[in-house]
């Protein structure tokens, strides 16, 4: 399904992380002394979108739909909060692949269970094992109770005594996060095109029929269970540094709700697409915080709006714009969601 | 712990899974008939417990209160039927739990705009303000009696109506085969409203009666709804039977839970569900 897309795609995403990249340049013209709080937003919607990408891999490309994908963000952002010493900065070269382990060990044992049910007690169950943490973490003292807990300093990336990156430097850690999530994306890519990810695509489309051609279906979702986990524990982890604290609200089920809304937002099996819908929820976030105390309302009307109206997202509407639907593969995609799919997977066996 | 005390806390757990058995039924009734996720479950029984209150205050009796807030919960779930899950039937459940999703924070809102974001509790009614002495020094309130007494006579109105009357009938067969039962001459349309309004107005009702036994507070419906997940998943989708014992063997472990291992209380019923799952994932009764 997500195989070739028109040449707009490429074209608008790319001018986008570009003018992304280069806010250095234009932000103080434009935002003026609000530029350093606009770079911090930025910055937190770059490691969101990083965040709803990896659950795309569950909802869009498998088609497992979890309501605990907050359970990873919280995981990374705890395992920083818990591994950093106290009055120095850890270093990021065993940060990162502690926080992988972490994540990926929780998200085998959680996956190990959820990956038995189906359907809407996938929903369920993640969503219950979301706030199984929840709890575990909110009511432990270890962890800092509802309070959670501080990081004082971002962790160092040195090379001998040299220091490569300051990441205490807004700047070079939003560059730092940029960069991480053009990696993730390019991954991403490599993954869905892979055979992992064609076999994946089968799954979503008929798993019975994967079945039947001898494919061991569970271990490929949990697999790709772990690989979401372990990038939402990364992007989780970024999150805590640019918070400087791990909150148990980070891995409640609100937020696992509202990943999702940025998925759906910007358009579920796509990747590109989570990346513009987490911009644009953020967006629109803070336009309607300032619109009014009763912001929620209008947050979710616009879900419910957009759920009925733009069921595919904004990544719907660049990809197959209204005024020229009828020619574009996603018409002919959803004319034949009835129908069973040509089988792309056996092309790529031989 | 003496036998009383361990009578007490049995009650209690009775008390509670009676109650979340209430709630969960109409979650049951909407997902297995109609196919429907509701998030917003947990919602109408906040609404329930505030309409309650805002009632109680205003007539001045929590029993005529009762009566006038039972059919604004069934209208509220009429709207929220005709204006929102018309289209989503035949979508995915995706759809579904992002809408309902939307649904909980318009109505959590609404509720924060009339009734603010204080704590408020309703008196326990008469003439069930009273308690019944056990021992010299133990004695369990009437209310929680009559509550569980409630409780089970609607589990067994909902049994019957399943079991043994054609609307049952039509509503077993709706579950199973929605088109051949339309081809059968029957609106399912109309059946489908219905039974939403109906599993709006069970979990409301529940809400409602609960009101003098829980502190009402914003957000007081999505620890609720989770904890139903929890009953669902353990009971398995669809049976009303297995709500039933899913929601007993909850609110017993939730009680016992707090009382013998509180570090691990909130957690407890969380490591059921997962044993469960390990067990059989797809539920006790499924």
């Amino acid at each position: 399904m997500l195989h070739r897309y028109p040449r707009r795609v490429a074209i608008i995403m790319l001018a986008l992380t570009l003018c992304v990249a280069v806010f250095p340049l234009w932000g103080p013209a434009v935002f003026g002394d609000q530029v350093d709080f606009i770079q911090e937003k930025l910055t937190l919607m770059v490691i969101l979108a990083l965040f709803t990408m990896s659950l795309d891999l569950l909802v869009g490309i498998v088609g497992l739909v979890s309501l605990g994908h907050a359970l990873f963000f919280g995981v990374g952002a705890y395992t920083l909060a818990l591994a950093s010493p106290e009055y120095s900065a850890a270093s990021l070269w065993w940060m990162l692949p502690l926080v992988i382990a972490v994540a990926a060990i929780t998200a085998f044992v959680v996956g190990l269970l959820v990956i038995r049910t189906k359907g809407i007690f996938f929903i369920m169950s993640t969503l219950a094992f979301g706030q199984m943490f929840f709890y575990l973490i909110s009511t432990s003292q270890f962890a800092g109770g509802t309070d959670g807990l501080f990081i004082m300093f971002r962790p160092s990336v040195t090379f001998g005594e040299t220091t490569l990156l300051d990441l205490s430097n807004p700047q070079t850690f939003f560059y730092f996060c940029l960069g991480l999530l053009i990696v993730g994306y390019l991954f991403m890519r490599w993954l869905t095109r892979s055979y992992f990810g064609q076999v994946l695509d089968g799954i979503h489309d008929n798993e019975h029929r994967m079945q039947a051609l001898g494919y061991a279906t569970s271990g490929y979702k949990l697999v790709a269970f772990v690989i979401a986990g372990v990038l939402a524990a990364i992007a989780g982890m970024l999150a805590a540094m640019q918070y400087g604290f791990a909150n148990p609200v980070q891995l409640g089920w609100h937020t696992s709700g509202e990943v999702l809304m940025m998925l759906i937002l910007g358009g579920i099996g796509t990747i590109f697409g989570p990346i513009l819908g987490a911009f644009a929820y953020e967006i629109l976030l803070y336009v309607y915080e300032h619109l009014t105390v009763h912001w929620p309302i209008l947050m979710g009307l616009t879900i419910i709006a957009s759920v009925l109206v733009l069921p595919r997202g904004i990544a719907g509407l660049i990809i197959a714009p209204p005024w020229n639907r009828k020619k574009t593969p996603v018409a002919k995609e959803q004319a034949a969601e009835s129908v069973i799919p040509p089988n792309s997977i056996q092309h790529n066996e031989g | 712990m003496n036998l009383a005390f361990f009578g007490v806390q049995l009650l209690n757990g009775l008390q509670y899974g009676l109650l979340l058995f209430l709630i969960a039924s109409g979650l049951t009734l909407i997902f297995g008939i109609m196919g429907i996720i509701n998030l917003a479950h947990g919602a109408m029984y906040m609404i329930g417990a505030y309409l309650v209150y805002d009632l109680t205050l205003r007539l001045g009796n929590f029993w005529l209160a009762i009566v006038v807030a039972v059919p604004i919960a069934v209208a509220l779930g009429l709207i929220i039927e005709r204006l929102f899950l018309d289209t989503l039937y035949k979508r995915d459940h995706l759809y579904q739990v992002l809408l309902t999703f939307g649904l909980i924070l318009v109505i959590n809102e609404v509720q924060r705009i009339i009734w603010g974001g204080d704590v408020h509790s309703v008196a326990v009614p008469s003439p069930f303000d009273t308690s019944l002495q056990l021992t010299s020094n133990l004695q369990y309130s009437v209310y929680r009696l009559f509550l569980m007494g409630v409780c089970l006579a609607l589990a067994a109105v909902i049994y019957w109506v399943i079991r043994h009357t054609r609307l049952g009938i039509i509503i077993r067969a709706g579950a199973v085969d929605r088109d051949m039962v339309e081809g059968l001459g029957i609106n399912v349309r109309t059946l489908f409203t219905l039974i939403f309004s109906a599993g709006v107005a069970l979990t409301a009702f529940a809400g409602m009666i609960a009101a003098p036994l829980s502190t009402i507070a914003p957000g007081m419906g999505d620890s609720i709804l989770i904890t139903c997940f929890v009953v669902v998943v353990i009971g398995g989708i669809g049976s009303i039977k297995g709500a039933f014992w899913g929601a007993i063997l909850i609110g017993m472990a939730e009680t016992f839970g707090s009382v013998l291992i509180p570090s691990l209380a909130s957690m407890v019923i969380y490591l059921i569900m997962a044993a469960v799952l390990l067990v059989k994932p797809r539920g006790l009764f499924a």
